[in-house]
């Protein structure tokens, strides 16, 4: 049993380190992490769900928004990305921010092929995110149902 | 020969068309100027000459005596006298040639006859030798007596051929005579030829004519060269007295020239340089020339070339000069304007390149400074939470050495923010991004704030002073801001360099300077010029001059002595700059330095509320009368450290946090103070003890446990600990300003209360804090923070939400998103201090925000505070901050918010 946890914990450490190397992540979620305490046991997983909630609307608007050939409105979907960009750089969703960065720049020139490029991207990279996160929440809860404590991951 | 000759026609040179030397219209109008005095004696000689419109003029009397005196004229003579002396040389050579082949052809004639006399030899007892003389003159003589002895003797032979054979000899006899006769004559042709050539020899031996010709010619060659050239000649005796002139100027006539010197002829510019010039060349012997501007009356502006050369006579003696100019104004004028044309190019060359450069530099410098800037800035978040955790450590539990180290620690950070700080508002001033703020203030509040606050931090038996002289408006218009810190700087720097006496501000109402643009002052402006005086070590004379630059202090020992950044002063002068004034300095070393700088403000009229109100306002106890300190013009204060002084002046407010009193001289009112109003007995606290501040800060702490008495205890504690805790709050400030004097004291007693007091959080009223934020997850991270924190807070979602919350309730910090659809918070803040200024939402009204009105909006006009704003920006660059500042934000947190961000901005403004 405790090995299980130790492994179960070894892996949640990595994976964790894994995530921030890999650039989907940043300090900014260690502050989450931080705020989250008995009061609020799931607080992350909350502003995780509701950012990941909040990245498929706002995409589905800048789609739709891009759709319409010929005439798209860029502030539209400029005023979008600046959502996006908020949340996630709040949740620490650093690629996601990264691209949404991008993203702006393409609404500000009006570079409608760039505003594609980029929407697919942040679409695939929040998907991506979404399903990291996931698996990490998932070791949380094998971890938590093994009786062991989730450890403290510094970077 | 010397004439003088009209040049007024039109010629050619080079390819431009030259004007006359001399004005046409001078020498046309009158021709009895040009005096046509034809030589008397010459007068033959000139009609050979082929001039067109010659006017002549000779000085017959001089020019031959000038010929017989000088080196040049005899010369000349010389040379015709010699030509023709060898013409006659070769007259007299012909002729003896033709002499010679005249006498031998006589000698032949001779020996013919001989030879006939020979063969008859024995008929004549003749000798038979005739003697043959070469000499001519005896040749003549003997030929003549032997012809005649021959006629006599062949009349003898034709007597004795009578005899003989007297036909032969007759025949003979006859051809003899005939050829004898043939002889004679053509002897006697020859010695008339002779005689003739003598004759013409004589005739031809006077050399008058001939030279007179040649003379002729010299003088037609010179007049056909230098009839229409733009050439004066002349000659001047060795008084400079013109002896003949050729040429000379048309409207002077030749006694008005000869006789006399330049100086006498012409007044104007150059005439007095041609004179010396050519008396030098008297003196030195030496031909030379000269380039003369004439500038005179007569013929205006016009540059000669002059020659001159000496003249000498046979005796090697100097008797004069000879003077030659040629007009060169126009070929001047050409090369002058060539060369102020090369040199135009050079400097304009010179300038673009100057101009290049510069440009460059300022570009490096300016990208130099925003990098600077940016990166300052990036080092002061970090920097302000090693500070503030080394505060936080400093109130725990610490061993004394420890306690040492962290202090140390404490102040070299503070020094640090000091530094980015300045760095940034210097770099602000020079990109011209710092924008001004026009608010109203009261300048004697201002005063005495400032010396409150450097009273507060006194370590030094100092007395601080304010003067203001009665003229000095109650209400001006100005950036209080800037002035309170370039007051708190000047102020700071005076009691670090002054020992002992007194350091003071002086206010007073002064003319407008010479250096202002008068563009928009106008009547309402008045200039109030500063003087911050102190009775310090002052300044040595050869520091002045860079005491204003960068980095710079007055010298190594006093930067190690007293260290600073040495950016104070500068900031203090680019400020005053920026506001349209001018700081200087006076100084004297041991006896103090006064640093006045003069500003322009508006008058403001004084019934009008201003957002700059009295920051203690809020705090005057109401049960206490309010002195009325609005006009008050003096004030003094003595340090916390000494003995705490309550009589004398009134006191503000009778709990008031403040650490020492404001001693008001001028007013004998005696007020209660603040210590002493508190319930407590301590002794220790009475006004004429001195207290030690360690043991003032135990007692009061044990003593007055109550929640009134909080910010007693906070920032009466210590007055040394207090200096540093002062600063590092104002050097964490976002703003990189100063700080109002209220939260650089309360961060102190905040923390204070962190620490040590923690109960006392909870009977504190709970701050009231709206967050305006679009951004749902935003706004679930900031209340998750906050709520860590300890602390709740309202949630507007945009501007105009966030203007109908501010409307409503009162809040102690506002936490407003830039960004935000419907009204950003840039719009928002400017409404909001837009009621704040005006006491009325007209402006908001007017931006389209439907401000539901309320039934008692009295009781939320809170118009006497500033409403604290923090900016939430995504942008860290120096520039979004810079807008958050214009529009009216107190400072801004960089996103993503973090908690430590959090925690230093709700220091910073809470209470």
């Amino acid at each position: 049993m405790d090995t299980l946890v130790a492994q179960l914990q070894r892996q949640f450490r990595d994976y964790t380190i894994s995530l921030y190397h890999q650039g989907f992540l940043d300090d900014q979620f260690t502050e989450l992490k931080k705020l989250q305490d008995e009061c609020s046991p799931d607080f992350v997983a909350e502003v995780v769900s509701l950012f990941f909630e909040d990245c498929e609307k706002l995409i589905g608007n800048m789609a739709r928004a891009l759709d319409q050939t010929g005439n798209v409105d860029f502030n539209l979907v400029g005023s979008s990305v600046h959502q996006l960009k908020g949340s996630s750089s709040s949740v620490g969703a650093k690629r996601v921010k990264g691209l949404c960065i991008t993203f702006k720049e393409c609404c500000d020139s009006q570079n409608f092929e760039g505003c594609v490029r980029c929407l697919q991207q942040v679409d695939i990279e929040y998907k991506s995110l979404k399903a990291k996160l996931q698996d990490l929440f998932n070791l949380e809860q094998q971890i938590v149902q093994a009786g062991g404590r989730i450890p403290q991951v510094d970077i | 020969m010397v004439c003088e000759m009209e040049t007024d026609q039109i010629e050619e040179m080079d390819v431009e068309v030259l004007s006359s030397m001399w004005p046409e219209d001078v020498g046309s109008q009158a021709d009895n100027q040009f005096n046509v005095e034809k030589p008397v004696g010459d007068s033959d000689t000139l009609k050979e000459v082929d001039i067109a419109e010659k006017r002549t003029m000779a000085d017959l009397k001089r020019l031959p005596e000038l010929m017989n005196t000088t080196d040049q004229g005899s010369s000349q003579l010389t040379n015709l006298v010699r030509q023709w002396e060898y013409m006659q040389d070769h007259a007299v050579r012909l002729l003896r040639e033709e002499l010679k082949i005249l006498t031998r052809q006589r000698e032949e004639a001779e020996a013919k006859e001989l030879k006939i006399i020979e063969e008859h030899n024995f008929e004549t007892e003749e000798p038979e030798n005739v003697p043959v003389l070469d000499e001519t003159s005896h040749l003549f003589r003997r030929f003549r007596q032997k012809k005649r002895d021959e006629l006599v003797d062949s009349k003898r032979v034709v007597i004795d051929e009578e005899f003989d054979t007297v036909a032969y000899w007759k025949q003979k006899a006859l051809s003899l005579e005939k050829m004898l006769e043939a002889s004679t004559e053509r002897e006697r042709r020859l010695i008339e030829k002779l005689n003739e050539s003598l004759k013409t020899m004589e005739s031809h031996s006077a050399p008058v004519e001939e030279l007179t010709q040649n003379l002729n010619r010299a003088e037609g060659f010179l007049h056909f060269i230098l009839q229409n050239a733009p050439i004066v000649m002349g000659h001047q005796d060795k008084d400079l007295r013109y002896l003949f002139i050729y040429n000379k100027f048309p409207s002077l006539r030749e006694q008005d020239i000869l006789g006399k010197t330049d100086v006498e002829i012409f007044h104007g510019g150059g005439v007095k340089e041609s004179e010396d010039f050519k008396r030098e060349v008297l003196e030195m012997g030496k031909a030379s020339k000269r380039e003369i501007t004439f500038e005179t009356e007569l013929f205006g502006s016009k540059t000669f070339l002059i020659y001159v050369e000496p003249v000498y006579n046979k005796a090697r003696e100097k008797i004069g000069i000879n003077y030659m100019g040629m007009e060169v104004t126009d070929q001047v004028r050409k090369r002058e304007k060539m060369a102020k044309l090369r040199e135009d190019n050079a400097v304009r060359k010179a300038m673009e390149s100057e101009l290049t450069k510069t440009i460059h530099i300022t570009e490096e410098t300016m990208r130099a400074k925003q990098m600077l800037a940016t990166m300052s800035h990036e080092i002061r978040s970090p920097l302000s939470g090693v500070v503030g955790m080394a505060e936080i450590l400093s109130t725990t539990k610490l061993d004394k050495e420890q306690r040492q180290l962290l202090n140390v620690m404490i102040s070299s950070g503070d020094l640090v923010l000091q530094l980015i700080n300045d760095i940034l508002d210097l770099s602000k001033v020079e990109s011209g991004v710092m924008k001004l703020e026009a608010t109203k203030f009261r300048p004697r509040e201002v005063v005495k704030h400032v010396l409150q606050t450097a009273a507060a931090s006194l370590k030094k038996d100092l007395t601080l002073e304010g003067n203001i002289a009665d003229e000095v408006p109650i209400l001006v218009v100005g950036d209080v801001l800037r002035i309170r810190q370039i007051l708190t700087n000047l102020i700071s720097n005076a009691i670090k360099f002054t020992h002992q006496g007194k350091v003071g501000i002086k206010l007073k109402v002064v003319s407008e300077p010479s250096f202002a643009t008068d563009k928009e002052q106008n009547e309402t402006s008045v200039w109030i010029c500063c003087d911050v005086y102190d009775t310090g070590i002052g300044i040595p004379e050869n520091a002045l001059p860079c005491l204003f630059k960068k980095y710079m202090q007055a010298s190594a020992d006093h930067a190690r002595k007293y260290g600073g950044t040495g950016l104070g002063l500068a900031i203090c002068k680019q400020l005053v700059e920026l506001m349209g004034g001018q700081l200087t300095v006076t100084s004297q070393v041991n006896s103090g330095s006064t640093f006045t700088f003069v500003l322009p403000y508006k008058v403001a009229t004084s019934d009008d509320h201003s957002d700059d109100q009295d920051e203690f306002s809020d705090m005057v106890d109401h049960h206490q009368p309010e002195p009325d300190d609005t006009t008050e013009g003096h004030f003094q204060f003595k340090p916390l450290l000494g003995s705490i002084y309550s009589n004398g002046g009134p006191v503000i407010s009778s709990n008031s946090f403040l650490p020492h009193k404001a001693m008001l001289t001028t007013t004998p009112l005696k007020l209660n103070n603040g210590f002493v109003a508190t319930p407590s007995n301590n002794t220790g606290q009475s006004e004429t003890v001195q207290v030690e501040n360690g043991g003032y800060m135990d007692e009061s702490r044990q003593n007055c446990p109550e929640s009134g008495n909080q910010y007693v205890n906070g920032n009466g504690r210590c007055s040394s600990k207090e200096s540093e805790s002062c600063s590092s709050s104002q050097a964490s400030s976002e703003g990189g300003g100063v700080l109002e004097m209220e939260s650089e004291l309360t961060v102190s007693s905040l923390r204070e209360e962190e620490k040590t007091e923690t109960e006392l959080k909870e009977t504190s009223k709970q701050p009231k804090i709206l967050l305006v934020e679009d951004n749902k997850i935003n706004i679930m991270v900031a209340k998750s923070m906050m709520k860590q924190l300890g602390y709740t807070m309202d949630i507007a979602n945009n501007g105009v939400e966030a203007i109908n919350a501010v409307k409503d309730t009162s809040y102690d910090l506002v936490l407003m998103d830039v960004c935000m659809p419907v009204m950003d918070g840039l719009k928002a803040t400017r409404l909001i201090r837009s009621y704040e200024e005006s006491g009325n939402w007209e402006a908001a009204i007017e931006a389209g925000v439907d401000i539901k009105t309320s039934e008692n909006d009295q009781a939320f006009v809170r118009s006497t505070d500033r409403l604290p704003i923090v900016a939430m920006t995504a942008n860290t660059l120096a520039e979004s901050s810079e807008e958050c500042y214009v529009n009216g934000m107190d400072s801004f947190i960089s996103k993503p918010v973090t908690l430590q961000k959090l925690k230093e901005c709700l220091q910073q403004y809470l209470q």
